[in-house]
């Protein structure tokens, strides 16, 4: 494995006070999630705003000290390792932002931007470094001659190479892209999708995908990973989770996900969910989707089911069985 | 007669830099009851020609005619506008923020419009429609929740609030622009089954702006497709999906993960980017993209022309009029006509 996660737990406190801080609740935003990945492998992420994933994310790279739980990469125990000795795993774990706007800085050239990593590790300089950098940028589909111009003057889906590229520069092992095609535009985002697969290819690398449009992930991903409110709740390969999707939850995101397809959109049937995703700061007791599913019963308010282990796991007391019809017992399907 | 129709619409930013020619000379209807879909990439002038024509564009260059119900949108002075605005016409934006004023209660809100559009209503009526328009829409226990502020409101509550605002006066036109793009699936599932029931309900016209044509695949009539501030193509969903005539909305279509068929498989982007629209290419703007660029197309823009897909099906370039659809044998002709 080049990856294990292990019951990761993340809580941020909620505090007040000016002068003295104190510690008035928390938010449960990453709470006992464990997957690993082997190397060479895509494993996508879903889930909606708010479920986790950058915070999962933040966490995995070491960019957030965690509350408890355990992080190998590649054997090795990372969790929480202090900054000196994380380090040098920095070199193989990179991450991808989504926005290609905000996450490079404006006054700086994107040469120098794509040269930081090499630069802060000293992987090289002077004219090798610049030699480098332009191949990064040749590489990834940019020209090389335009080393010297800004961030304001490329477009979104240039501005998403470059951080690919500044990713790519230690020659990672393991790249966490955290929607890293949302911000753009469909044809944009297939060009995106394609460099990052054959980057794959031909780097052998692994890839932790974070999206929230499971069309995009499906497309990327091995196995597919769904969270809600801090939790994954179902995790299979990336066919299998669409064709027999077992948590009422991923079945709903499922029938939610719009289809650019007229004759399919109508054939579907889809589970309308009622409400709003509850808050992290006071999650629904037991099952945490409770509130919403609608296969819940009085078992679901109480026990939290058992999280999702191995192959094809789902976390969930009365699993979706197949041929099982949920538009029925939801509140019913798009009227034609 | 059409309850909107749009004709030779061009509206242009002068700036520092040049003049931004947002959209170039835009035609389209829109029929009562019925729902257009607007779609193209970002930058293609599918807000700044909807703001246009409802004077929401400060500072703009507008020229061209916006007949509703026969009468020209442009020619009305800033009062006649506003009063059309709201009552006969309402908009719903991306972002509900923005458009529900932060320091006054939701229901409020609403009461105002009808104040402000139907002076004779009693606030105790108003206060009874706040209510019924907020239920109408599934905001939970609606005789409590009038007296929130927006941002007690989750995100898909507030679009939900402004889709009641949009419906209090019983408009015959809503335009939509990018209403559930802020919003996650499972409540943008929601969103457009509301927007569906109470558009068929009500019987009102809809323009949905949108870049995902996933969205549109499910709710849409008749498909507009922009590039650069023009109509690349026009058709019925189905038509649209499935016989498209203009290598830009096949591009897109063949763009969207899943379209290739096998997951994994190499999607087919549209090589290149959007062009600038202070600098704009010759002829057929989309030709530096197009596969199936001819000598023709950098020099005469294609108009837009009847095309063998059946109905009101118009694209606007150079190949065949019978080169439709996503096959093979399609393809075959597009590219005859270029090897040509
Ligand atoms: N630094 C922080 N301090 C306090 N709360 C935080 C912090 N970072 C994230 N959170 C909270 O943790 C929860 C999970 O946030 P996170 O950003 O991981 O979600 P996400 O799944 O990435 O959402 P999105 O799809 O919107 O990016 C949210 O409720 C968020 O408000
Ligand atoms: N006030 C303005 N001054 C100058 N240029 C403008 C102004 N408003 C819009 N534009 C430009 O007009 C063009 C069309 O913008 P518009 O907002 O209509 O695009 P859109 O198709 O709605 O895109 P999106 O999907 O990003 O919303 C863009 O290039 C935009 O930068
Ligand atoms: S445990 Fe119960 S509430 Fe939770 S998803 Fe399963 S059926 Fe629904
Ligand atoms: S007119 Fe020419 S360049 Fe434009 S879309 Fe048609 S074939 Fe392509
Ligand atoms: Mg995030
Ligand atoms: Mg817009």
């Amino acid at each position: 494995m080049l990856l294990e996660v292990e019951n990761v737990v993340k809580h941020f406190p909620i505090t007040t006070g000016l002068l003295v801080k104190q510690t008035i609740g928390q938010v449960s935003a990453v709470d006992g999630v464990s997957f690993d990945l082997s190397p060479g492998e895509t494993l996508g992420l879903v889930g909606e705003t708010g479920c986790g994933k950058s915070t999962l994310a933040r966490c995995v790279a070491g960019l957030h000290p965690i509350t408890s739980g355990r992080v190998r990469f590649d054997g090795d125990d990372i969790t929480n390792l202090p900054r000196a000795r994380m380090r040098a795993y920095r070199r193989d774990i990179q991450v991808i932002f989504q926005d290609p706007y905000g996450s490079l800085n404006p006054r700086r050239r994107v040469g120098s931007i794509i040269a930081d990593p090499l630069v802060v590790h000293r992987v090289s300089r002077g004219t090798e470094l610049r030699r480098t950098v332009q191949e990064l940028m040749e590489r990834v589909g940019l020209n090389p001659e335009h080393y010297n111009r800004f961030p304001a003057e490329f477009s979104g889906g240039q501005r998403q190479r470059i951080g690919v590229a500044r990713a790519l520069a230690l020659r990672p092992r393991l790249i966490i892209c955290d929607e890293p095609v949302s911000a753009l535009d469909v044809s944009i985002q297939a060009q995106i999708l394609n460099l990052l697969k054959d980057l794959q290819d031909e780097f052998g690398l692994t890839y932790l995908f974070i999206a929230h449009d499971l069309s995009v992930v499906r497309h990327i991903s091995d196995r597919i990973a769904v969270m809600y409110l801090g939790k994954i709740v179902e995790l299979a390969g990336a066919d299998e989770l669409h064709e027999h999707p077992r948590h009422p939850y991923t079945n709903a995101l499922l029938s939610a996900t719009a289809v650019a397809d007229p004759d399919e959109a109508e054939r579907r049937r889809r589970i309308i969910l009622t409400g709003d995703v509850p808050s992290p700061i006071d999650p629904p007791s037991g099952c945490r989707f409770h509130p919403r599913c609608p296969k819940a019963r009085e078992r679901c308010s109480s026990e939290e089911p058992p999280p999702a282990l191995r192959d094809h796991l789902v976390a969930c007391h009365f699993p979706v069985e197949a041929g099982e019809d949920l538009t029925t017992s939801g509140s019913g399907g798009r009227p034609a | 007669m059409s309850l909107l129709e749009v004709t030779d619409l061009k509206v242009s930013f002068p700036t520092s830099d040049g003049l931004v020619q947002a959209v170039r000379g835009l035609s389209f209807t829109v029929d009562r009851g019925r729902t257009l879909a607007i779609v193209g990439e970002s930058g293609s002038g599918k807000t700044v020609s909807t703001q246009a024509i409802l004077g929401l564009s400060p500072g703009a260059d507008i020229s061209g005619t916006a007949l509703f119900e026969g009468v020209d949108l442009l020619e009305l002075d800033r009062e006649q506008l506003r009063r059309i605005r709201g009552a006969e016409i309402s908009v719903v934006f991306q972002d509900p923020l923005t458009s529900l004023h932060p320091l006054y209660k939701v229901g409020r809100q609403i009461e105002e419009l009808f104040h402000v559009h139907r002076p004779d209503t009693s606030r105790a009526e108003a206060r009874k429609r706040a209510i019924e328009l907020l239920g109408l829409v599934g905001i939970p226990r609606p005789d409590r929740r009038v007296d929130d502020y927006p941002h007690q409101f989750s995100g898909g509550m507030r679009q939900r609030a402004m889709i009641a605002m949009s419906l209090a006066l019983n408009p015959k036109l809503i335009v939509a622009d990018e209403p559930t793009t802020a919003l996650d699936a499972t409540v943008q599932a929601q969103i457009l089954e509301l927007i569906g029931r109470v558009q068929a309900e009500f019987d009102i016209a809809l323009i949905l702006i949108t870049h995902d044509l996933g969205v549109v695949a499910g709710i849409a009539d008749e498909v507009l497709v922009m590039y650069a501030g023009l109509v690349a193509e026009r058709a019925d969903r189905r038509t649209l999906y499935y016989r498209p005539h203009h290598p830009y909305t096949k591009g897109l279509l063949e763009s969207i993960p899943g379209s290739t068929g096998t997951r994994g498989d190499r999607l087919r982007p549209i090589p290149g980017s959007p062009p600038s629209l202070i600098d704009l290419p010759s002829g057929c703007a989309f030709h530096p993209r197009c596969p199936y660029a001819m000598p023709v197309c950098a020099a005469e823009r294609p108009p837009p022309a009847k095309v063998t897909g059946g109905g009101g099906h118009a694209s606007a370039c150079w190949l065949p009029h019978e080169a439709v659809g996503l096959g093979p044998e399609a393809d075959a002709l597009r590219l005859q006509a270029k090897e040509a």
